[in-house]
């Protein structure tokens, strides 16, 4: 997995989009035992407490769970693995109707642009 | 009783006539990783050094987990210097060595196994290192401590971005929640993101500090463009 951070945002939540991310498109399978908080702090070159605090939040939402005393793992749950992936999409595709908005683009025109640039 | 991990108050240190820290309050908790910058000649090295027991405070007071310096503060504080005072003709092995005689601490099995990771004999002498592998080989040294403060002063200075990013992991793997890790630096963006806490330090004060998350989350800022902003003058 790639970690890249940018300077703007928390750290954490650009760790969980990231992990997010992965688990929409398959790289992190269903039911994949992740390393432990110490171990992908250090191969994301982030503070642990950091870490932790991003897997905390992946836990609450549910796509990842945590076997005490083992580790913690992806969702096997693959409906809230599709709802997840249908968000991240919904969100790229609002933020990009968004900046074709603010470049003066209207929907007719965005849309005959994707119809020539998909087929 | 004081949980705290580090502790000063009104540190003054005079150089002769020239003053290195003026009245610098600071006060770092248990299981923290935190930056201490600066530009150079804010007091950074001189900060570390009298934590380190190396300097005497003109005056003020230092507290280490509740101790003035002194050989308990001592057997507390792993410090790794900004230059390598293993001396050139010292073996790896000899080098772990001299910290197994000095420290009760000292994890050498832990030590051997990061060399091995490394590459590195431990028959292998200093001078046969090239420069980020006797920066690496220190600081495997240093963190291989069950210390409760770690000073590291400039760990990354002059190191390519592999021997950084192997720096960085080796701190982040070597972190526990019960100790505490200074880390002193000009090179913000490479270490922002390791961070907990950031103290900036000028003209020998406390000029700043704050949380490096909740920096992000209330400002959309990150350190190394705050620190810009602070220190714009000086900054060339």
């Amino acid at each position: 997995m790639k970690w890249e951070f940018n300077g703007k945002g928390p750290i954490a939540a650009q760790i969980v989009l990231l992990v997010e991310q992965a688990i929409a498109r398959g790289e992190l399978a269903p039911g994949e035992w992740l390393p432990s908080v110490r171990e992908l702090a250090a191969e994301a070159s982030v503070n642990p407490n950091t870490m932790q605090k991003a897997l905390l939040e992946l836990e609450q939402n549910g796509l990842v769970n945590t076997v005490r005393n083992t580790g913690k793992s992806v969702t096997t749950d693959t409906e809230l693995i599709r709802a997840t992936r249908d968000r991240l999409v919904e969100e790229s595709i609002r933020a990009f109707l968004a900046d074709m908005k603010s470049l003066g683009l209207d929907r007719a025109e965005v849309s005959a642009l994707m119809e020539r640039r998909v087929s | 009783m004081t949980s705290s991990v580090l502790e000063c108050r009104a540190l003054t240190k005079y150089y002769g006539s020239t003053m290195a820290l003026d009245s610098l309050d600071l006060t770092l908790e248990k299981g923290r990783i935190v930056g201490l910058l600066g530009p150079n000649g804010s007091g950074k090295t001189t900060l570390i050094k009298i934590a380190a027991g190396l300097l005497t405070p003109t005056s003020g007071t230092i507290r280490i987990c509740g101790f003035a310096p002194s050989p308990e503060s001592k057997a507390l504080v792993s410090y790794l210097p900004e230059f390598t005072y293993f001396e050139n003709h010292m073996r790896v092995r000899e080098c772990f060595e001299l910290f197994r005689d000095f420290y009760d601490d000292f994890d050498e099995t832990k030590a051997r196994d990061m060399i091995r990771d490394l590459g590195v004999s431990p028959e292998k002498r200093m001078r046969e290192l090239s420069k980020g592998m006797k920066e690496k080989v220190q600081l495997v040294t240093v963190m291989s401590r069950r210390s409760r403060l770690f000073l590291l002063d400039e760990p990354i200075a002059g190191v390519d971005p592999a021997s950084r990013d192997y720096i960085l992991n080796t701190i982040i793997r070597n972190y526990s929640e019960d100790s505490t890790i200074l880390i002193s630096t000009h090179l913000i963006s490479d270490v922002e993101n390791v961070l907990d806490d950031y103290v900036f330090i000028r003209d020998g004060k406390v000029w700043q500090t704050g949380s490096v998350e909740a920096l992000r989350e209330n400002e959309n800022k990150s350190v190394d463009a705050l620190f810009r902003e602070v220190f714009r003058y000086e900054v060339r």
